[in-house]
């Protein structure tokens, strides 16, 4: 049963066209803030700021940790991260590494 | 599978609110937004995309949206208005429905909004962004017929394009006088972002030509950063008349384009006036704008102060130290869809944390920026301590010329994602 039950679940969620509620899977706080600058791979034209969606979590908390110690050079990400605790920060990154 | 094992697993998984939506087959909801610009289509999009099932009316004025950041760069003519130009047909596509037509009265207990061509529209919750007006009784002489001789061009459109012509036809020689308003009002940093690239036009165009900026503070945003900017290039054409020194415009007379200050009077070949402003006009007739003209609402969920069932976003809002920006509107909007989708599922918002975000351009390949984060405290959004501020002071060339960059690249991300 265990191992049938994520499975069962979204076939029932597939009836009649019902989505399970965004609190489930929703972004953490401050997580739908970055798409204002970082669009999807392949979104804009020429952009100069990377795509994050789908980076893997850990590399993404290391990123932030290093512009918040001044490790990593940026021209805002320093300003940005250091606005995020450690927790907060995690959160995110596990929410954007699921996004494409 | 059997109907009965479906529900204990339903039963589970899933709060209540879905369920009983499950068991009535009724679609969760009826949102109306009014105003289609950064906030409102971010917010229309945003509440499609938590929950296909609600059912989203945006009401939208023009049959276009023209977009204001950039457009101090259509002025100097460095850029056309094409660019500038957004359609709604991917707000469309994502199953919003696109009214265009001018929202005209709301009616909070009825929970209904009516149109000026008398279409009205119940909603269960409504989300209100409708910029800024210009508050015509707020500078002596300055009423619509002025803004025809001295143009604010703070709403990009004809009034943009009226004042770029103004200057490509005056005569090299001539005197540029702005005004600039006092706090608050749309984009802190856009006068000085304006001043700057008009000086450069002058630079170019106008060799013999001078800008004065008449202003009604004695500080603003990113300051350090722009007078370094224009001491190194634009001296001797860009001048800054702060409050202390008779900065503050109290008069205007348009027909002989004069701009009486406290300490004396300045005529002008070409006057731009940004004046006073306020929320746009349908805030005050929903009844949720203050005396000041501006719309006070819960940093959480953006549900008015005044009206509980509305929620006021983007640049009609008091929302704290987060300044009136298009960035801010698109992230305010994407906050707010969340609460939004939450409180008619009878669940509690999550506390939010928002980012903010200003580019400006001193010149082309010239950027700089000042950003902020930001939580609710005591009832209000503010600035986490520690976070955000402005592009060093001391940057070399290559890092603003990168923020040149990131800011083109922030337009065309912040506009494909709210209409693209
Ligand atoms: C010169 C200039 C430069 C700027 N540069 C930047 C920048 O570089 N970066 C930045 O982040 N911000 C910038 N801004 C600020 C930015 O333009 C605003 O903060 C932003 O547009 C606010 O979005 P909004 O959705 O709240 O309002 P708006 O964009 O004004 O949208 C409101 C919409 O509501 C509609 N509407 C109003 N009333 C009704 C009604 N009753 N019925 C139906 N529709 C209605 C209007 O037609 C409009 O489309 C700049 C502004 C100016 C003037
Ligand atoms: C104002 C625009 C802006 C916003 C908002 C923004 N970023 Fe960034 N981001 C940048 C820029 C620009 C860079 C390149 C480094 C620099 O110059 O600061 C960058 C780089 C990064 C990188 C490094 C990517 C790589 O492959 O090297 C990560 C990770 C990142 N940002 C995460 C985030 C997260 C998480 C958020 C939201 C909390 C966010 N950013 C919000 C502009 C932004």
């Amino acid at each position: 049963m265990t191992g049938r039950l994520p499975r069962t679940v979204l076939a029932v969620l597939a009836l009649g066209g019902l989505v399970p509620p965004a609190s489930a899977a929703g972004p953490p706080p401050g997580a739908t803030s970055c798409s204002g600058c970082h669009a999807p791979a392949g979104r804009v034209a020429a952009p100069s700021i990377p795509p994050i969606n789908g980076l893997p979590a850990a590399d993404l908390v290391r990123a932030m940790e290093a512009f918040r110690t001044g490790g990593q050079p940026a021209t805002v990400m320093d300003r940005i991260a250091r606005g995020f605790t450690a927790d907060e920060t995690r959160a995110i990154a596990q929410w954007l590494e699921a996004l494409r | 599978m059997t109907a009965v094992r479906r529900r204990a697993v339903l039963g589970g998984m899933l709060a209540t609110p879905f369920l009983s939506r499950l068991a009535s087959g009724q679609a969760a909801g009826r949102v109306v937004v009014v105003g289609g610009g950064f906030a409102g289509a971010t917010a229309a999009r945003a509440l499609r995309r938590a929950d296909p099932a609600l059912a989203v009316t945006l009401v939208e004025a023009s049959p276009a949206y023209l977009a204001c950041p950039f457009s101090n760069e259509v002025i100097a003519g460095l850029r056309d208005m094409d660019g500038q130009r957004f359609g709604y047909d991917g707000l469309a596509a994502d199953g919003v429905a696109v009214v265009h037509g001018t929202a005209r009265a709301v009616d909070p207990a009825a929970r209904r909004v009516e149109l000026a061509d008398g279409t009205v529209l119940p909603y269960d919750r409504l989300v209100m962004a409708p910029g800024i007006d210009i508050r015509w009784d707020g500078l002596d002489g300055y009423d619509e017929a002025a803004a025809q001789r001295m143009p604010h061009a703070w709403k990009a459109g004809a009034q943009t394009l009226l004042l770029r012509r103004q200057l490509e036809a005056m005569e090299d020689g001539g005197l540029v006088v702005m005004a600039a308003p006092a706090n608050p009002f749309r984009c802190p940093p856009g006068p000085y972002e304006r001043a700057s690239l008009i000086a450069h036009y002058l630079k170019t165009r106008k060799p013999r030509s001078k800008l004065l900026l008449l202003d009604a503070k004695d500080a603003f945003s990113k300051q350090r950063l722009f007078t370094d900017a224009w001491a190194r290039l634009y001296p001797g054409i860009l001048e800054w008349v702060p409050l202390s020194q008779g900065g503050k415009t109290v008069r205007v007379d348009a027909a002989n384009l004069t701009l009486e200050t406290e300490f004396g009077s300045h005529t002008a070949a070409v006057a731009n006036v940004i004046p006073p402003q306020k929320a746009g006009a349908i805030a005050a007739a929903a009844g949720v704008a203050d005396r000041t003209g501006w719309c006070p609402i819960d940093p959480v969920t953006f549900e008015s102060r005044l009206q509980p069932g509305i929620h006021v976003l983007g640049d009609a809002a008091l929302a704290g130290a987060m300044p009136k920006s298009a960035f801010a509107a698109n992230a305010q909007a994407k906050v707010a869809a969340l609460a939004v989708v939450a409180m008619l599922r009878g669940e509690a918002p999550t506390e939010p944390r928002l980012v903010n975000t200003c580019y400006s351009l001193v010149g082309p390949g010239y950027g700089i920026s000042i950003a902020g984060v930001y939580r609710p405290r005591n009832g209000v959004l503010t600035d986490i301590e520690g976070a955000g501020g402005t592009s060093p002071a001391d940057a070399p060339p290559e890092i603003r010329e990168l923020e040149a960059d990131h800011a083109a690249t922030w337009f065309r991300t912040i506009t494909a994602e709210t209409f693209g």
